[in-house]
């Protein structure tokens, strides 16, 4: 068994362990809470890339670590990578992680990057039992690879099919949703962890889009390429007072034939995305699959019927940023 | 009176050839490659499987999709996905739909596009698309046995 192999068995493995539901730590002050004024200054997003990402199919979990760890600390500006988790995250929260894992093997969340945010937490200070790894569905978490962990005492990985929705509605503009309560019951603060991708009708789907995974009805949400749907269920209060930062697992981008995992549309950008403004990371993200479309001699997304209007409205929204001169992008 | 019936008895049989499926076009046991986790999607619960995704389909006709993993001998893994469309001409259209760019056309249904570590073919109202998860020149020839295998269920199903 390979060390990468053992390593994720290990995580999977433990995955056990408890939901204590809402007792988890509601009210408490989160540490970290993601600032959405963007006239507070730039918002910073910062790229990091290693082209010797890749072992096999798949990256090489040591190498995505330390990738892992020179992101968070650009981000924060810190030397080393546990004063960034703990400026992010507190001991006695409860911390999602929302994954994406719709499209399966292939285009979602890495299991990889999801054991190293793991280890991370816990260094930080988060105990394991205190982690829930959530997504839409479980059926879900499982083709990208995940097991499912229910127990009481260890790390959880469920979909919102086990974890349940609130019964009263959340709304805000065009968007009227039952709130998944693993958002505003379980979890203190939100890791959002998004894939760099295409999507056929709404252009790209990348943090903003990721929180369709918690509300009941995304399939409502999809007309006039998601504008404004994607921004106004991303103005519903929990979501934007619990996500705290994106880091968009970019192993792979896929630049056309989105949400479904292509693999003749994807290519190995190695890298990851951090960025607690989410509009500067989706403009951002937007900015690199464009480029990929142009050099493979696809038409931009505009010209396709599908430009995500939604990342202007979200901006709008005060959400964030898309004006590409308050976006500090850094290379890392 | 009799022409009623005569009309009745033809509604019912084309009641009944409508409701006829291909028993199961994923085989069990195929090309080296064994059948997974299968999962069976209505129309209106494929957003369920592919989310946003699902709206061409359904501009397309989709009545329901098949879906399955598998996995070959030598480890590789495959996703296989059967859409069952309500007229061939739906089948065509996603067909068609899809960028031709990077493809090789394959032998295989009444179309076929292999691009390597995915292909799609379509026969009569069927849609199909297989998807691995490894990239060799091996894996898209195990790929289009697989395609073929199911090619030979479909052929000759409503």
């Amino acid at each position: 068994m390979s060390r990468t192999e053992a390593s994720r068995r290990r995580f999977l493995g433990g995955c056990l362990a408890g939901l204590t539901g809402n007792a988890c730590g509601q009210g408490r002050a989160p540490a970290g809470q993601a600032k959405q004024d963007p006239a507070a200054g730039r918002s910073r997003v910062v790229i990091a890339r290693d082209p010797a990402l890749r072992a096999g199919g798949g990256p090489d979990s040591a190498r995505l670590g330390k990738l892992l760890d020179r992101l968070m600390q650009a981000f924060y500006g810190v030397d080393n990578a546990l004063e960034a988790w703990r400026r992010l995250v507190r001991p006695g929260e409860v911390i999602g992680l929302k994954v994406n894992c719709l499209a399966g093997k292939g285009a979602s969340t890495h299991p990889e990057l999801v054991e190293a945010i793991m280890e991370r937490l816990q260094q930080a200070g988060v105990r394991s039992r205190d982690i829930l790894v959530w997504d839409r569905l479980s059926e879900d978490l499982e083709s990208a690879g995940y097991r499912i962990a229910t127990g009481r005492d260890r790390a959880r990985v469920m979909g919102n099919d086990l974890l349940g929705y609130e019964d009263e509605l959340s709304a805000y503009g065009s968007a009227a949703s039952l709130l998944a309560k693993a958002l505003t019951q379980i979890c203190d603060g939100v890791i959002n962890l998004p894939v760099l991708k295409d999507h056929g009708i709404v252009g790209v789907t990348l943090a903003l889009k990721n929180l369709f995974g918690a509300v009941h009805n995304p399939n409502k949400y999809h007309p006039n390429t998601g504008d404004p749907y994607v921004a106004d269920v991303y103005m519903l209060p929990p979501i934007r007072q619990k996500v705290r930062l994106a880091i968009c697992d970019a192993v792979s981008g896929q630049y056309e034939g989105g949400p479904s995992y292509m693999p003749q549309w994807s290519w190995p950008f190695n890298g990851l995305l951090a960025a607690r403004d989410p509009v500067a990371l989706d403009w951002t993200g937007w900015q690199i699959l464009e480029q990929e479309r142009a050099r493979r001699g696809l038409k931009p997304l505009r010209d396709a019927g599908r430009e995500p209007k939604w990342i202007a409205t979200a901006a709008r929204h005060g959400l964030g940023t898309n004006d590409p001169g308050r976006i500090e992008r850094l290379e890392a | 009176m009799r022409a009623l019936g005569w009309t009745a008895l033809l509604a019912l049989a084309a009641a009944a050839g409508c409701a006829r499926r291909a028993p199961d076009p994923l085989p069990a046991e195929a090309a080296g490659w064994s059948k997974g986790r299968t999962r069976s999607f209505a129309a209106a619960e494929l957003w369920r499987y592919v989310n946003g995704d699902a709206e061409r389909y359904l501009q397309a006709g989709v009545v329901r999709t098949l879906t399955a993993e598998y996995r070959s001998r030598n480890g590789s893994e495959a996703v296989a996905d059967v859409h069952e469309m309500s007229a061939p001409e739906g089948a065509r259209r996603l067909f068609e739909s899809e960028p031709a760019a990077g493809s090789r056309a394959i032998q295989v249904g009444e179309a076929g596009r292999s691009y390597g570590p995915s292909l799609t073919f379509r026969r009569g109202r069927y849609f199909v698309r297989l998807v691995a998860y490894q990239d060799s020149a091996e894996i898209a020839e195990a790929l289009i046995a697989l395609a073929r295998a199911v090619d030979a269920r479909l052929r000759g199903a409503p």
